[in-house]
């Protein structure tokens, strides 16, 4: 259930800085229309699934996958005389994202009635935030392949998801379970500061990934915890008045989000070039078919009668707690970021990948505290992240451990092994999890590192080729590599390849 | 033994605690006259089986340091009972049994008292006559085709016509003090807050309070003291110490102060009404309180503002009654909105319908400034003439209705007329302070006419002691035939 999502990430990590999927990313995203180049503006409203053992206002367990309306309380399936208590744990973790987001907290915040029917809606209301959100605007910094990029958070609010209605279980009925119903959600809303898939993507990837290190939101799109709808409008080059925009709604992949933007500003610009304008509407994605479809029009949007609820109070949040949640923020990518950069030499582009997920910089930091930096680095970026990739997992997952991985790269730099027979080793780690000492042991990989031993393999070589011997002497270079090899061969690529190397230099002198 | 139904809630608890009496004999002088409830029709659900049960089984174990020991007692049908069928007068809940308890009753019961029976109300509250019930007009003990008021007409019936020792109703806008007024019994809508909504069927959140509905000001003393509670189900309900209203009962409150707001005085008023509330200020003066004149300057603006607050907050609170989960469904209809439409039209009566018609259309998008929100700021100035008002004077005494009971079917088709009964009563729904409504005398047609005394927040036992005061002067008797037996 969780690979796909891993699936992405690890082929961005891999891809990354290399083989870009897009086009040159140091030119502005433009859609090339019949008459004029076109600029796509995005923005978007995600809705994150609070990590949370109970809903938004009720005590019901929030686990995802249980049986079917096993996990529904009697405020949930809203009978009658029944009234919402907030989630203390809930409005936290909304301020704690707040503040990841570098948003301002909003100490007076209103929980209002978003009117509608449907059959999985039981209280024929969605409690929301409508004026007076939790949290008001902040930002985030986006990594981008060609610096970095700020975009505005409009405002963060807290709601409860609507329940499920299943369609296809049934020719004639159609079944509603409300295990979700009433689970605490955050919907953060940017400002229209995006301007292509690519960036979507990071500014996704770097929200999910703010929350994942606050422990707000376990950001699983596959069950849904993270989803978005999509604001697009597209102005021509240099334009700086705002087109008219369309919504596409609950799209819950970042694959999805990317595609749905480029057939909808592609559809736009190819309406507005043949004279005709953007109606602004809602519209949704459909995976199938690769296009954005109407689903309804301004006249008939949705009247929501936003209004108080009037079975709860006013939202007033402590200054102490605000400043108590501060204190206790964690470390957030960026500044994990700056500290690998100063602490581990790394570039802004191999510190950016390894902050990228929470669980990656934990790996990193634990193999990095006792083992060589650069071989560290990168191990975990080479051999570590194909892997990963090749086998579609996490690397919470991964059979070779952060401790293993240690023992592996001492192995390298204490000399017990080369480099190579390293890779030979680490074939056999991804696949069984297995020690790397027992593997070394078992197969007989040690290096062969006494200077005696070699040098009786070197002097056999030596007298074997006494003619490529002088030939070297007298200036031919080229023949060093010659020699190293045949006692590689020799000692079956046990030799440690320094000290062949060191032995060989004062023999042919 | 009939003569125990026409006692007071606090005597037949103390002879209860004096084991004088019995549980079992209490409860079955109850239910002989609750079997002649049919013509008054005040009870939807009688409990006399399950009732007698509790009685035996509080005399096998009688627990006697309770405020309500072995007490039977009939609720609004707007309270959930565990078990108990609870239809708040709709067609929508006609066979909903809920499996919980509401905070109000489960408090009744933990003082020893037990259930008797579900109350007749208007639908979902919403009525002043309770002439919207899904199951009939309920009629007032003083005369025949006389309604009982609204929305607690059930109630207000049963009390009067001694079917039960002691009630409790809701009151939104006047749902328990104008029956009161229209019965000549006792009724306290407490400060908001101070009784928990958890388990009370919904009719408008930020206004709906649960209050007693006794025969006298002790009754209604010992019964809010049963009922109050902090509950933390209820966002709304308030955080305090509980206190002990019966105990603390005095009739003595030589200097107080009791404002007499001049915008009460409404054009038209009859003459009884100008009469009783002269006689009320002197009962007071006599009493050694001090009248002070005073002005409540926005309550003209009252009524109109619950008209729109109220509906509002109803339409979206009865939304849930859609026929997906609960409760009434149609069976017509081919698709989802189909079925919404036809159950909706055939299970809400047509009060419901209408204030879910005018609460849709002020909350939408183009009028909610205009009424809404107007309405919400009218409603904080009210409040404000309140504030004002309670910085000169301990208490405020008004007439609790502009008329006396009137005939079924009088005011039904005029919604207007109807909503204007409310129209003493509503101001104190909207600024969430307490107010208590005595009988005070009786009109030319011998039907009780009341007084209303309304209080600061949180000061209910002024407000007790005050109308305690005023009772024990005023010496009401209620004049019955007791038509309904015959």
């Amino acid at each position: 259930m969780q690979s796909k999502r891993k699936l992405i990430l690890n082929k961005f990590l891999i891809d990354g800085g290399k083989n870009r999927l897009m086009s040159d990313r140091s030119e502005k995203y433009l859609i090339n229309g019949e008459k004029d180049k076109w600029e796509v503006v995005i923005g978007l409203e995600v809705h994150a699934q609070v990590t949370s053992n109970s809903k938004l206002f009720s005590g019901s367990s929030t686990t995802f996958g249980a049986e079917p309306n096993t996990q529904v309380s009697l405020v949930d399936s809203a009978f009658p005389g029944m009234l919402p208590v907030i989630n203390e744990y809930c409005v936290q973790q909304a301020v704690k994202t707040g503040l990841g987001l570098n948003a301002k907290i909003n100490p007076y915040s209103v929980f209002d009635r978003k009117n509608y029917f449907y059959a999985d809606l039981p209280q024929g209301y969605q409690i929301s935030q409508y004026k007076n959100p939790i949290v008001g605007e902040g930002e985030i910094t986006l990594d981008l392949p060609n610096g970095s990029k700020k975009v505005g958070i409009e405002r963060l609010h807290l709601e409860q998801d609507a329940g499920k209605s299943i369609h296809d279980l049934d020719p004639s009925n159609t079944f509603v379970d409300l295990n979700r119903s009433g689970v605490a959600l955050m919907e953060i809303v940017s400002k229209p500061d995006l301007r292509s898939p690519d960036e979507v993507n990071a500014y996704v990837k770097k929200l999910r990934s703010i929350m994942r290190y606050l422990g707000t939101c376990d950001g699983n799109m596959q069950e849904g915890s993270l989803r978005a709808d999509v604001n697009v409008s597209v102005r021509k080059e240099g334009d700086t008045k705002l087109g008219t925009r369309c919504e596409i709604k609950n799209v819950n992949s970042i694959k999805f989000m990317q595609m749905a933007i480029i057939y909808e500003s592609k559809r736009q610009v190819e309406l507005l070039e043949s004279g005709k304008s953007i109606d602004q509407e809602t519209r949704l994605f459909d995976i199938k078919k690769n296009e954005t479809r109407s689903m309804r029009s301004k006249e008939d949007a949705h009247d929501y009668r936003y209004f108080p609820d009037p079975d709860l109070l006013p939202l007033n949040l402590d200054k102490k707690l605000i400043e108590k949640i501060r204190k206790d923020l964690p470390e957030l990518p960026d500044e994990k970021k700056e500290r690998f950069i100063k602490e581990h030499s790394l570039t802004p582009y191999e510190a950016n990948v390894l902050v990228s997920e929470k669980e990656i910089s934990n790996y990193f930091e634990e193999v990095i505290k006792s083992s060589d930096k650069k071989l560290t680095k990168n191990w975990i970026m080479g051999d570590l992240f194909a892997s990963l990739n090749e086998k579609n997992i996490s690397i919470s997952e991964s059979p070779v451990t952060a401790k293993k991985m240690a023992e592996l790269i001492d192995s390298i730099s204490s000399g017990v092994i080369s480099g190579r027979t390293a890779k030979e080793v680490f074939e056999i780690m991804k696949e069984t999890g297995e020690d790397p000492k027992k593997i070394i042991e078992s197969k007989g990989l040690q290096q062969k590192s006494d200077p005696k031993e070699l040098e009786k393999i070197i002097d056999k070589i030596l007298s074997d080729n006494k003619d490529k011997a002088e030939q070297y002497k007298s200036g031919k270079d080229k023949l060093f590599g010659f020699f190293v090899g045949q006692v590689m061969k020799e000692s079956g690529g046990k030799a440690n390849p320094q000290l062949v190397n060191e032995i060989l230099k004062k023999k042919l002198k | 033994m009939s003569e125990l139904t026409k006692k007071s809630l606090t005597e037949i608890a103390n002879l209860i605690k004096k084991k004088e009496i019995k549980s079992e004999e209490l409860t079955k002088s109850f239910i002989k006259n609750i079997e002649k409830d049919k013509k008054l029709n005040s009870l939807v659900t009688k409990c006399s089986e399950s009732a007698l049960k509790k009685a035996k089984d509080f005399d096998k174990k009688p627990k006697l340091d309770t405020l309500l020991p072995g007490i039977p007692i009939a609720v609004k049908d707007l309270f959930c009972t565990s078990g108990v069928k609870t239809t708040a007068g709709s067609k929508m809940l006609e066979n909903f049994i809920p499996n919980y308890e509401s905070t109000i009753t489960n408090n009744l019961w933990n003082e020893g008292a037990f259930l008797l029976g579900k109350l007749n109300c208007d639908e979902y509250a919403m009525g002043s006559s309770n002439e919207t019930s899904y199951f009939g007009n309920v009629m007032n003990p003083i005369a025949e085709n006389t309604v009982p008021g609204g929305s607690s007409g059930g109630s207000a019936s049963a009390l009067a016509a001694d079917l039960t020792p002691a009630t409790i109703g809701t009151d939104t806008g006047g749902s328990i003090r104008q029956p009161a007024s229209f019965t000549g019994t006792v009724g306290l809508k407490p400060t908001y807050g101070l009784c928990s909504r958890w388990g009370i069927v919904a009719f408008a959140s930020s206004l709906d309070q649960a209050g007693p509905m006794t025969r006298n000001v002790e009754d209604c003393a010992l019964m809010l003291e049963a009922m109050a509670s902090f509950d933390e189900r209820d966002s709304t309900s308030i955080n305090k110490k509980k206190e002990n209203y019966s105990k603390n009962l005095t009739d003595k409150i030589k200097g107080l102060k009791i404002g007499i707001p001049k915008e009460y005085r409404v054009e038209g008023m009859s003459k009884e009404i100008e009469k009783l509330w002269e006689n009320g200020k002197k009962i007071l003066k006599d009493s050694g309180a001090e009248i002070v004149d005073i002005s409540l300057p926005n309550t003209k603006y009252a009524l109109p503002a619950y008209y729109i607050v109220a509906p509002a907050e109803a339409s979206s609170n009865l939304a849930r009654y859609d026929g997906v989960k609960y409760g009434f469904r149609s069976s017509k209809g081919n698709n989802l909105i189909e079925m919404y439409e036809n159950t909706r039209s055939e299970g809400f009566g047509d009060e419901v319908k209408r204030r879910i018609l005018i609460g849709t259309y002020v909350l939408s998008s183009g009028y909610y400034d205009a009424y809404y929100l107007k309405a919400q700021k009218v409603r904080q100035l009210i409040k404000n003439d309140f504030d004002q008002a309670f910085k000169k004077v301990d208490t405020i005494l008004t007439p609790s209705t502009p008329s006396s009971a009137f005939k079924i079917g009088e005011k039904k088709d005029d919604p207007i007329s109807m909503y204007l009964n409310d129209i003493f009563t509503v101001p104190v729904n909207l600024a969430g302070i307490p107010a208590i409504s005595i009988p005070a005398g009786h009109d030319n047609n011998k039907f009780p006419l009341g007084l209303q005394l309304i209080g600061k927040p949180l000061d209910e036992q002024k407000l007790l002691n005050t109308a305690f005061a005023v009772e024990k002067k005023i010496n009401f008797k209620q004049i019955l035939n007791r038509w309904w037996e015959k």
